[in-house]
């Protein structure tokens, strides 16, 4: 038996590099042996992706991409197929769970630098992953044909809308098929989101895979493990992913899988962050409902182009918050990757932005009163705010440079604060101020007068 | 211009709260899907009550039969007016266009309401109808969660004939906005809150109450209610209690499978100094 | 690396999480299979239907849909009925051994009342639907006694449903599942609880 199976693999061998991938991609894949909590997320994607595959194959052989059956073929799913619920509920959280791994995912690269060189081109890919990712969720929200469906489709292509010289409104034209979100968008909403998405993001997945081993996984200590290696060419620090990192992926697979479960059996719609009330209305294209927000993982992005008043503005400003993500390798050049041995400030940096990130994503489900729009534009300049902060921290700045900037970036506060003055909002707008201008003064001017902002000795090897 | 666009921009999709429906307390519908016999209840009363014009389109007979606990004899016997098969979804005869004449209104379909609206909602609505002399009802009643409800109070035989008594307000005060309901022995109340010149609040209370009784005294009218949002509820999600019994077993086989992964990541670990 | 390593242990573990991890994948691919069952709403075009019989003239068919097939209600004369046992030895299945028919069809007559017969109107061969053809009829030879010709490939079945021998047709035509609600009403597609 055992020499059938080994002559079979010999035969496959000579044929396919069946071996030749599991050693390199698993076996012989020596990953740094301190890896910590957040790098349980890259296997958890993958988890997450199989489950929308699967689940998603599943109900594009019960669902009607037509505007008169959409809504009816999703009814059908939950009632009348056997075990219909199950798969479309699995996919719906599925949704959401996709993104809250990704998210935690993106974080942890952001915490140990390792979107820095050798790996600049991984987190390009990871990057475009994320935007594939926002395109599918998107397509895959019109499906349903509920009212927020419907009207969040509007809403998104009505963005492209607010190009100028005729181009926007041509293009929005040219996207739905028709004048008003209807079954031509639909059907090709459809095929993009169980077709054309689908293939892209599995091409960069691959890649994002192949980059990963060609350049090796970086880890909390952000050193490389590939300069200490012992007479076999192993990396000291190193161990094989496989059994080692499989065994470990697999219990952080059962933690996930445990509460992937709790909210599939009893909280499907999640207090409506994953399934929202108005989307058991059917489309009605002559009735808005009176409360429509984006699913939460689009919640920071919307938080930003709302709280702008200028709608070609803040389209501009909420496409950037989201492409700014792409130059990030060229923004942080400091030579230390990890959080662990970057300065205090920095590690502040990090919570803040995590924070206004969270601010956002909440400011972005709420009613839009002066108050919270107001917080949120601050919000939104901080957002970016910590992508400039990412170059000044590249290196050491000299005194002139920090004043210099920190005057110049007051001016511009002050001048954009100008264009949209408000004299109703003029004391809102003086005291929310505070907040760009705190941000400045601890960020760039601490590090001048404090030893806040040193870096700390990288070790040579990993710690444990 | 830029500020028009604006305006259009954000009159289509401005979020004013999370749930929908009503921005008041609401009375606490307390469904239990647990309870068949309160099923059973609100399927008949929705049957006789308000599948004339409300259709539960996803909904088929046999299905609802069998989780009531109701054979499909019992279901053709009691329930079944409006199809002649058991197994036929739980549609209505009438027209939409008859029914846009009639209403105003094309009469929605109520399968999923439950999930759009919630039961509090629901079952605010259905115990908040009360008389309105103003000509414009066509109807005369009104609704306190849904102003101006293009439809007629058709459980009123049940209910009796609820007036709206509304309570006193300050004569200096600048602003009333309502707060919430609250069951008050039969009484329905209308909780609001009177904002004064000098910036303070004073509560003011309307009352709901029945000046002409219907076949059911008020509290077996509001049970009767909770009785049909609890079948609304069902309707809404009927795979719901099955969801819920088979998640315990679900999460108990993935909480050992962790365990037994964990386990083995220790162990392989072991190796790694 | 391999100090104290404790290989039976690790083998279970090993073994358990792949016995438990494999009864989680089996169990998690069942929905998966089961949602290709017909649906309740494919059941519920499937369901029983009833038909009323009071009407049917002796000698003359009803046909019903049934599942998307016809299903035939005849009413079998006098005349029709004592051609039955003549033809005995020229039928492939007399006594109706194939199953064929449910328990309570399975007699010389192969229905519940002799007077109606109950049929799924498909042949045997290759799924054409035969016609009702009665004696003399259809230039079917003098000999004909009555009863159902396929037309695609010739298949000759008697007033029982029957096949004849030295046709193409393997086996006689299917009885449904059906039961008398009452004397005048039938239900195809529910076994009754008495033969």
């Amino acid at each position: 038996m055992k020499a059938l199976l080994t002559g079979l693999l010999e035969w496959t061998d000579a044929r396919f590099p069946a071996t030749k991938l599991w050693n390199e991609h698993l076996a012989r894949y020596y990953a740094p042996k301190n890896f910590n909590f957040w790098y349980f997320f890259g296997s958890l994607a993958l988890v997450v992706l199989i489950i929308q595959l699967t689940t998603g194959i599943w109900l594009a052989m019960f669902y009607k991409p037509d505007a008169e059956l959409a809504f009816g073929s999703v009814e059908y799913i939950m009632r009348d197929v056997e075990w219909g619920w199950l798969i479309r509920y699995m996919h719906s959280t599925g949704a959401s769970a996709f993104f809250i791994v990704v998210y935690l995912h993106m974080f942890r690269a952001l915490l140990y630098g390792s979107y820095k060189a050798p790996r600049e081109l991984l987190w390009l890919i990871g990057v475009l992953i994320y935007l594939c990712l926002m395109a599918e969720a998107f397509f895959g929200y019109l499906l349903p044909w509920g009212q927020m469906s419907y009207w969040g489709a509007q809403v998104i292509i009505s963005l492209f809308g607010a190009l100028p010289f005729g181009v926007g409104e041509a293009l929005a034209l040219w996207i739905r098929g028709d004048y008003v979100v209807s079954d031509a968008t639909l059907n090709r909403f459809f095929s993009l989101h169980v077709v054309g998405i689908p293939l892209v993001l599995l091409g960069l997945i691959a890649a994002h895979i192949i980059a990963l081993h060609e350049v090796g996984s970086n880890n909390p200590d952000g050193v490389e493990i590939k300069k200490h290696k012992d007479a076999n060419g192993i990396p000291m620090d190193g161990i094989p992913f496989h059994p080692y990192y499989t065994v470990k992926d697999l219990w952080g697979i059962g933690v996930f899988l445990v509460l992937f479960a709790i909210v599939v059996f009893y909280a499907p719609e999640f207090g409506g962050w994953f399934l929202e009330s108005a989307n058991f209305v059917p489309a009605n294209s002559l009735q808005t409902p009176e409360h429509i927000l984006p699913v939460w993982y689009f919640t920071p992005y919307y938080a930003i182009l709302r709280a702008i008043p200028d709608k070609l503005t803040g389209v501009i400003a909420m496409f950037a918050a989201v492409l700014v993500f792409f130059v990030v390798p060229w923004l942080d050049r400091h030579p230390v990757k990890s959080v662990r041995y970057r300065s205090k400030l920095f590690r502040l940096l990090l919570i803040v932005f995590a924070v206004t990130f969270l601010v956002l994503g909440w400011l972005g489900v709420e009613a839009p009163t002066p108050g919270k729009s107001e917080l949120g534009l601050r919000l939104g300049e901080l957002y970016f705010a910590f992508f400039l902060m990412l170059w000044v921290y590249s290196k050491e700045r000299t005194a002139a440079f920090s004043y210099g900037l920190f005057l110049a970036l007051v001016v511009l506060l002050m001048i954009f604060d100008s264009i949209r003055y408000d004299e109703s909002k003029q004391a809102l707008m003086m005291w929310s101020a505070l907040l760009p201008l705190g941000y400045f003064i601890v960020f760039l001017l601490l590090p001048v007068h404090t030893r806040l902002n040193e870096s700390h000795a990288v070790p040579e090897r990993v710690t444990s | 211009m830029k500020r028009i666009a604006t305006i259009l921009l954000f009159s289509v999709w401005a979020p004013t709260g999370w749930s929908a429906g009503s921005a008041i307390d609401l009375l606490d519908a307390k469904v239990n899907l647990e309870d068949t016999a309160s099923l059973q209840r609100g399927a008949g009363l929705y049957v006789n009550y308000c599948l004339g014009c409300h259709a539960l389109s996803f909904m088929r007979y046999d299905r609802m039969g069998r989780d009531l606990g109701l054979t499909n004899d019992q279901v053709s016997e009691n329930l079944l007016f409006a199809a002649d098969k058991v197994t036929a979804p739980m549609d209505i005869s009438m027209r939409p266009e008859a029914a846009r004449n009639w209403f105003g209104v094309t009469p929605p379909d109520l399968s999923v309401i439950s999930r759009s609206r919630g039961p509090d909602w629901l079952y605010s609505y259905l115990t908040t109808f009360h008389a309105d002399p103003n000509p414009s009802r066509p109807f005369g009643v009104n609704n306190v969660v849904f102003s101006d409800v293009a439809m007629p109070h058709v459980l009123a035989p049940l209910q009796g004939r609820q007036e709206y008594v509304r309570g006193e307000v300050p004569a200096d005060a600048r602003e009333v906005h309502a707060l919430g309901l609250a069951v008050n022995g039969g009484d329905i109340l209308v909780q609001k809150s009177a904002t004064m010149s000098d910036g303070s609040h004073v509560p003011v209370v309307d009352r709901l109450t029945v000046t002409e009784p219907g076949e059911l005294r008020p509290g077996e009218y509001r049970k009767a209610m909770r009785d049909l949002v609890n079948f609304l509820v069902y309707v809404g999600e009927p795979s719901r209690l099955d969801r819920q019994a088979m998640g315990f077993w679900v999460v108990l086989f993935l909480i050992v499978l962790a365990l037994i992964f964990r386990a083995l990541y220790k162990e392989y670990w072991r190796d790694v100094h | 690396m391999s100090n104290g390593l404790d290989t039976a242990r690790r083998r279970f573990l090993t073994g358990a999480a792949t016995v438990v991890g494999g009864a989680g994948a089996a169990c998690a691919a069942w929905p998966f299979a089961s949602a290709w069952q017909p649906s309740e709403r494919a059941r519920a075009i499937g369901a029983p239907v009833e038909v009323d019989i009071a009407k049917l003239e002796p000698g003359a068919r009803l046909t019903v849909q049934w599942r998307g097939k016809p299903v035939w209600v005849v009413r079998r004369g006098e005349g029709a009925l004592a051609t039955l046992p003549a033809l005995d030895a020229t039928v492939r299945d007399p006594a109706s051994d194939e199953p064929q028919q449910p328990e309570y069809a399975r007699n010389p007559h192969r229905s519940i009342n002799p007077e109606f017969l109950v049929l799924v109107g498909l042949c045997t061969h290759l799924g054409c639907a035969p016609s009702y053809v009665k004696a003399g009829e259809g230039g079917l030879g003098a000999d004909w006694k009555g009863g159902f010709f396929c037309p695609c490939h010739g298949s000759r079945f008697d007033y029982a449903g029957r096949v004849y021998q030295g046709v193409p047709a393997p086996l006689n035509l299917e009885v449904p599942p059906h039961r008398y609600l009452s004397d005048s009403r039938i239900r195809i597609g529910e076994d009754g609880e008495t033969a």
